[in-house]
C-alpha cells in the first residue's frame, strides 16, 4: 500500500512542494506512536489523513510541520529534510487559540510578512488581499474574540496563505465548527486551493469531509504503533456530490475500514461488549 | 406575576444595587463602631465622630497630607522600580531554563523572608533616609512580580508558540511577540498583589525608622495618647490602598484589555 503512494507521479509546474515521508517512526515518552510510515504527497496535491482520534494523525502532521522530531526515517519537504518549523509549511490549527488575541484579524495575517521584514505598506496590502480571499473584508480590524468560530478559522487560513507557503498543513481545522459553517468552509477551501495550488495535508476524522476535499485519502491503523492502512484515490469530479453512487461506495469502504480499527482499539482496551452493535 | 421583584439576585444584578449594598454595609459598620465607642472611653476606642474631627485637625496641621505624600511617594517609587525590574527578570527566568535555575535558589530563599526582617539592615546599609524605605518596597514587589511572571511564561500556550514558529518567528521574536504579550495578565496580577504588600511593608518600615509617613503617624500618636490619630492613620491607609488598586485596575483594563486582562 505504501508502495502505491510512492508511485504517485508529482504534478509538474505547480507552486506546491512535495512531501516525502520515508520509514518515519515517532516515539513519545517511550511509546511508539507511529511506525514505518512511507508516504509521498505530490506537489499541489490535496491529501486527507483520515482516522479516529488517537491514531497518530496529528503526530504525522507535527513531524512535517517540524514541531516533533522523527525517531527513525526521514521527513522531507521540497527535497529538503525537515528541521524545525518554517514559513515554507503553513499550519492551520483546529483551535482558534492559535490566533494572537491581542492582534486584530489584519495584524494576525500580517504576522508572517512582518517577521520576514516586509515593509508596512506592502504587508498591509498583502494581508488585505488574503483577508478578502477568505471573505473577511468587512471585519479586518476586529480582534479574534469579536469573530465567530468560522471567521477565526478564515483568519488562520489567511494568516498562512499570505506567506504563500508551498505546503499547507491543516489539523482538523473545521472540527470545532457547526455543520453549516463547515460546509461553507470546505467549499471555500477547495476554491482557494484550486486558485493557489499549494500542497495540502488535511487531517480529519470526518469521512464525508475527506471525500469532499481530497485527491487521495489515507487512513491509519489504530495506535499505538500506528501505520498507514489504506491509500484511496478519490476519482470524482469537482465540485463533489456526496450522494453520487461512487462517493457512497467510497464512504462505505472507508467507514468499514475505520470501524475495524476502532473495534480493534476497543477490544484492546477490553471494551468489546460496548463496541458491539 | 409581572410585579417588580426585590430579591437579592435582582438587587445584586445592577451596579447601583451593588453600590448601595456596599454603602449600607459600611453604614452598619460605622453604626456598630459608634455604639461600641459609647460604652468605653476615647483612649480605648475613639468614636467615629472624634476620628473624623481628628482628620480635620491633622489636615489643618498639614501632618495628614505630609504623611500621605511621604508614604505614597515611597510606595510608588519602590513599587514602580520593583515592577519595572521584576517583569523582565521574570520573563528571562521563565523563558531561559539556565537563568531560572541560576536564580531559583535565591528566589526560593528570599521569598520566605518578610521585608520587615530587613528593616534594620536597610537602615544600616542605606541610611535612615528615603533610600532604605524605597528599597524595602522594591524588595517586597520584585519577588511577587517575578513569581507571577514566571508562572505566566510557563503557561504560555504551546499552540501559539508553534503558530509563531511556523510563521517565521525565531526564538527572540517568539519571546517578544508571543511570550511577553501572553504574560501581561500575570504582570498585572503580580503588580496588584505587590501593591497590597507594599502597604504592609511601608508601615513596618516607617514605624521603625521614619519621621514622616502614615506608619510614623500611627506610631508617634502613641506618645501623645491620641488613639483617634491611630484610627485616622489606619483608615487613610485602607483608603489609599483601595484608591491605588482602583487606579491600577482602571489603567490595566483600559490599556491592556486586548491582552486578556480582566480585573
Amino acid at each position: 500500500m505504501s508502495g502505491a503512494a510512492r508511485d504517485q507521479p508529482p504534478a509538474s509546474g505547480a507552486p506546491g512542494a512535495e512531501i516525502r515521508l520515508d520509514r518515519v517512526a515517532v516515539e513519545l515518552g517511550g511509546h511508539t506512536v507511529v511506525a514505518d510510515i512511507d508516504l509521498v504527497i505530490a506537489s499541489g496535491e490535496l491529501v486527507c489523513l483520515l482516522g479516529p482520534s488517537g491514531c497518530g494523525k496529528s503526530t504525522l502532521l507535527n513531524v512535517i510541520a517540524g514541531f516533533l522530531p522523527v525517531s527513525a526515517g526521514s521527513a522531507r519537504v521540497g527535497g529538503r529534510p525537515v528541521h524545525g518549523p518554517g514559513l515554507d509549511r503553513g499550519v492551520v490549527f483546529q483551535s482558534a487559540e492559535a490566533l494572537f488575541p491581542w492582534l486584530t484579524a489584519r495584524q494576525n495575517v500580517e504576522y508572517g510578512p512582518r517577521r520576514r521584514g516586509i515593509p508596512a505598506a506592502a504587508r498591509t496590502a498583502a494581508a488585505t488581499r488574503f483577508l478578502n480571499m477568505v471573505g473577511l473584508r468587512h471585519v479586518v480590524d476586529r480582534f479574534p474574540d469579536a469573530l465567530s468560530g468560522g471567521m477565526r478559522q478564515r483568519v488562520q487560513i489567511a494568516r498562512v496563505l499570505v506567506n504563500q507557503p508551498p505546503v499547507v498543513l491543516m489539523d482538523e481545522p473545521f472540527g470545532a465548527l457547526d455543520a453549516q459553517t463547515r460546509a461553507v468552509m470546505q467549499a471555500e477551501l477547495v476554491r482557494i486551493w484550486q486558485a493557489t495550488r499549494p500542497t495540502i495535508l488535511f487531517i480529519t476524522h470526518d469521512i464525508a469531509e475527506a471525500i469532499l476535499l481530497a485527491d487521495r485519502i489515507v487512513t491509519m491503523t489504530a495506535g499505538p504503533d500506528a501505520r498507514l492502512k489504506t491509500i484511496a484515490p478519490v476519482e470524482l469530479p469537482r465540485p463533489r456530490d456526496l450522494l453520487d453512487p461512487a462517493a457512497v461506495a467510497l464512504y462505505r469502504r472507508l467507514r468499514d475500514d475505520i470501524g475495524a480499527e476502532v473495534t480493534k482499539t476497543l477490544r484492546a482496551q477490553g471494551l468489546e461488549s460496548e463496541a458491539g452493535p | 406575576m409581572t410585579r417588580p421583584r426585590f430579591d437579592i439576585p435582582t438587587l445584586l444584578g445592577t451596579r447601583l444595587g451593588q453600590l448601595l449594598t456596599g454603602i449600607v454595609s459600611v453604614g452598619v459598620g460605622i453604626a456598630i463602631w459608634e455604639l461600641l465607642s459609647r460604652r468605653t472611653n476615647p483612649v480605648f476606642l475613639p468614636s467615629p465622630w472624634l476620628t473624623l474631627m481628628s482628620v480635620g485637625e491633622l489636615w489643618q496641621d498639614g501632618i495628614l497630607w505630609q504623611s500621605v505624600a511621604a508614604s505614597s511617594a515611597r510606595i510608588l517609587t519602590g513599587w514602580s522600580l520593583g515592577v519595572v525590574i521584576g517583569i523582565p527578570l521574570g520573563i528571562l527566568m521563565g523563558h531561559f531554563k539556565l537563568v531560572r535555575h541560576l536564580l531559583d535558589p535565591y528566589i526560593e530563599f528570599f521569598r520566605f523572608i518578610p521585608p520587615i526582617a530587613f528593616v534594620t539592615l536597610a537602615v544600616i546599609w542605606l541610611g535612615p533616609g528615603e533610600a532604605s524605605k524605597v528599597a524595602l518596597i522594591l524588595y517586597t514587589t520584585i519577588f511577587i512580580v517575578m513569581l507571577n511572571v514566571i508562572a505566566g511564561v510557563l503557561s504560555v500556550s504551546e499552540l501559539r508558540l508553534r503558530a509563531a514558529a511556523s510563521l517565521g518567528a525565531g526564538r527572540l521574536s517568539s519571546l517578544l511577540t508571543v511570550v511577553v504579550p501572553s504574560t501581561v495578565p500575570y504582570m498585572v496580577t503580580g503588580s496588584r498583589i505587590a501593591m497590597g504588600n507594599s502597604f504592609l511593608t511601608i508601615v513596618s518600615a516607617e514605624i521603625v525608622a521614619a519621621q514622616q509617613g502614615l506608619g510614623s503617624l500611627i506610631w508617634t500618636s502613641r506618645n501623645y495618647g491620641r488613639t483617634e490619630w491611630v484610627f485616622v492613620g489606619i483608615i487613610i491607609l485602607g483608603a489609599l490602598g483601595f484608591l491605588f488598586d482602583r487606579i491600577v485596575r482602571l489603567v490595566a483594563r483600559r490599556l491592556l484589555r486586548r491582552y486578556g486582562v480582566a480585573v
